[in-house]
């Protein structure tokens, strides 16, 4: 340790050792700024409210309680959104792939005519668009309004993520290894199952994990196109506890707690423990997938 | 089940107007040749054409007076009416600065951050430390945006928020930050950096470790050191991303996101929180005056689609780089 220590300092000049110095503060400054707030949140959904309302949980929590999770537990409206949202995430992801996997596969071959046509007919809709009310109007005549569909089939291919799994293909599925197949009597629609798609399993990871996020903290089409509030997602619900400070008053959804509501820093507190409720599945499947991060963005990246 | 029954239609009608355009038989051979691929495309194309293209068919309602019995091509032709209803509106110089100003704001300081970023965190040769960093400085991105006005809200209320406790404890006043028109932009921008810098850092950080070493080796050879590794070899090699990004963003530079400034609008900061989607939101849905949305909404999608035209054109002759 020490003689590294005494080579760094022999072997780097001045200049290098004030820049390792700097990058070193800089990089610290920006964790803590990263990393404290969600930190804090952690430490306050699991401490005296009254403590953290005045400020004196900072570093570690105090007086532990878990007032807020168990009052969680007790709101309907929580679990009702909860239920909504997993239903859409996991259908919408399924079909999401169903439709984005195959349509980027076809796109990727060079024996499909056409194609430059059809990748201008997608990429086109990510720079121009009709609009929210004609968008409105339209899936009110098609019966979409207050309609669970709304949240799967609408938005069953993304654009972007098209495009990253057809620049995968591209790269990653020559079209020499399909007609060498070909030769075999294999058809795409074989080749795509039983090769394309098994070599594919960083790429399904990486779009999967972006459709997953999309669905999980979609907010919008419960906002435009939900009224039912049995049907709502959970990004509603946070939306009323979170933001309109409907914290258990009463009221809409019922379940929760005392009429006129706890005092503020009660509702503090549940804010705290559902901030950490409504993201922690998100955060469970974080480590699993980080590895493909730089992967998905490397593969979107090259231009198509 | 209305669902199906309108894919169906609509999907006749596609073959038949591709069909009868010039190139009919060799396309008709082409299907045939291709049918497989042409079938698992065939469900991402429906979706992209009723969902995208039929609402673009519908931008017509801006120029039409919106009868509910009439759907939306069936209204009286009205032109210009509602644009210039918009024009002469008192909303209207109130809803172009506010959107300009957070969209701008956003645009330069989010389109500098990532940059930075990538840089300091290529500069961590400690492989370890580095992957926590990395770690730690994507997260946010995956946080939802009613949670992080939700984080807004709690850390910044002026008698129980932590930010205004540190405030208070280093001397400075305790603020209403969200309910206030002089904190609201600068509260807006700082939060989607936090959010955001992060996971945008990622492609230049994949930029980063593309540069070839022996462009190092050669630098360090003429006596380079660090920082002039950073300003004549990592600095130049981000600027392909750079403007291709930059492009990108151009288009949006009337694209405020609706859903965060929505969240975070309260009477005392609408002053200066009230943007185009908002307004378009809240005249279109709200209050059903639907040819009227559509066109302050077709106002700004056109100028969106402008500018990038504009970015893109500029980008191409200056700098040979370019988006298409």
């Amino acid at each position: 340790m020490m003689t590294a220590i005494k080579k760094y300092f022999s072997k780097t000049s001045t200049a290098d050792i004030l820049f390792d110095f700097l990058v070193a503060v800089l990089s610290l400054m920006v964790f803590i700024i990263i990393a404290y707030p969600i930190y804090f949140v952690i430490i306050a959904s699991v401490s005296d409210s009254r403590l953290v309302t005045r400020g004196l949980v900072t570093l570690f929590p105090r007086g532990f309680s878990l007032y807020g999770y168990e009052q969680i537990f007790q709101d309907t409206r929580i679990w009702i959104g909860y239920m909504n949202t997993m239903i859409y995430t996991i259908g919408g992801t399924f079909i999401n792939l169903l439709v984005t996997l195959p349509a980027a596969y076809a796109l990727s071959r060079k024996d499909m005519r056409g194609r430059n046509f059809l990748t201008f007919f997608f990429a086109f809709t990510m720079f121009f668009n009709g609009g929210i009310i004609p968008t409105y109007l339209l899936f009110r005549d098609l019966g979409l309004i207050d309609s669970r569909w709304v949240f799967v089939i609408p938005t069953a291919l993304n654009v972007f993520n098209l495009i990253i799994a057809r620049t995968f293909f591209e790269h990653s599925i020559p079209n020499s290894l399909y007609e060498a197949a070909e030769l075999d009597g294999c058809t795409h629609f074989q080749f795509f199952l039983k090769v394309a798609l098994p070599l594919s399993k960083a790429l399904i990871s990486v779009i999967g994990l972006y459709y997953l996020v999309q669905h999980w903290n979609n907010f919008f089409t419960g906002l435009i196109f939900i009224r039912d509030y049995s049907k709502q997602p959970l990004q509603i619900v946070l939306r009323d506890i979170l933001i309109s400070n409907q914290a258990f008053q009463g009221g809409a959804g019922a379940g929760g707690g005392d009429i006129g509501g706890y005092a503020q820093q009660y509702a503090e507190q549940i804010k705290y423990a559902v901030i950490i409720v409504s993201t922690l599945p998100i955060l469970a499947v974080y480590p699993f997938l980080q590895k493909y991060f730089e992967k998905g963005v490397m593969i979107g990246s090259i231009k198509g | 089940m209305n669902l199906a029954k309108n894919e169906t239609k609509s999907a006749k009608k596609t073959k038949n107007k591709t069909t009868d355009s010039k190139t009919q038989n060799g396309f008709l051979k082409e299907i045939r040749k291709n049918y497989q691929l042409w079938l698992m495309i065939l469900p991402g194309f429906l979706v992209i054409l009723i969902f995208n293209y039929i609402p673009m068919y519908g931008l017509q309602l801006a120029f039409r007076r919106f009868v509910p019995t009439e759907g939306i091509t069936g209204g009286e032709f009205v032109g210009m009416q509602y644009f210039n209803q918009f024009f002469d509106s008192r909303m209207f110089s109130t809803l172009m600065i506010n959107t300009i100003r957070i969209s701008a704001t956003t645009m330069v300081v989010g389109f500098i951050a990532p940059v930075l970023l990538a840089l300091l965190i290529n500069q961590i040769k400690h492989k370890r430390a580095k992957s926590i960093m990395q770690t730690t400085v994507y997260l946010p991105h995956f946080i939802s945006i009613v949670v992080m006005v939700g984080m807004l809200t709690v850390f910044l209320s002026p008698q129980s928020g932590i930010l205004n406790h540190f405030a208070d404890m280093l001397g400075f006043p305790r603020r209403d930050f969200l309910g206030s028109t002089r904190f609201f932009v600068p509260t807006y921008v700082i939060s989607e950096i936090w959010q955001r810098a992060g996971w945008n850092s990622i492609i230049y950080l994949a930029a980063l470790s593309n540069v070839d070493p022996q462009l190092y080796e050669s630098a360090r050879m003429d006596g380079a050191n660090r920082w002039q590794l950073v300003r004549h070899v990592e600095i130049p090699s981000l600027v392909p991303t750079m403007i291709i990004l930059f492009i990108l963003n151009m288009g949006g530079i009337l694209n405020a996101g609706f859903e965060k400034i929505f969240l975070m609008q309260n009477p005392l900061n609408l002053p200066v929180a009230e943007v185009i989607s908002t307004y378009v939101y809240k005249i279109g849905i709200i209050q059903n005056q639907f040819s009227y949305a559509t066109a302050i909404g077709l106002f700004n999608t056109l100028i969106n689609f402008g500018f990038l035209l504009l970015a893109n054109y500029i980008s191409k002759k200056v700098a040979k780089t370019s988006l298409f």
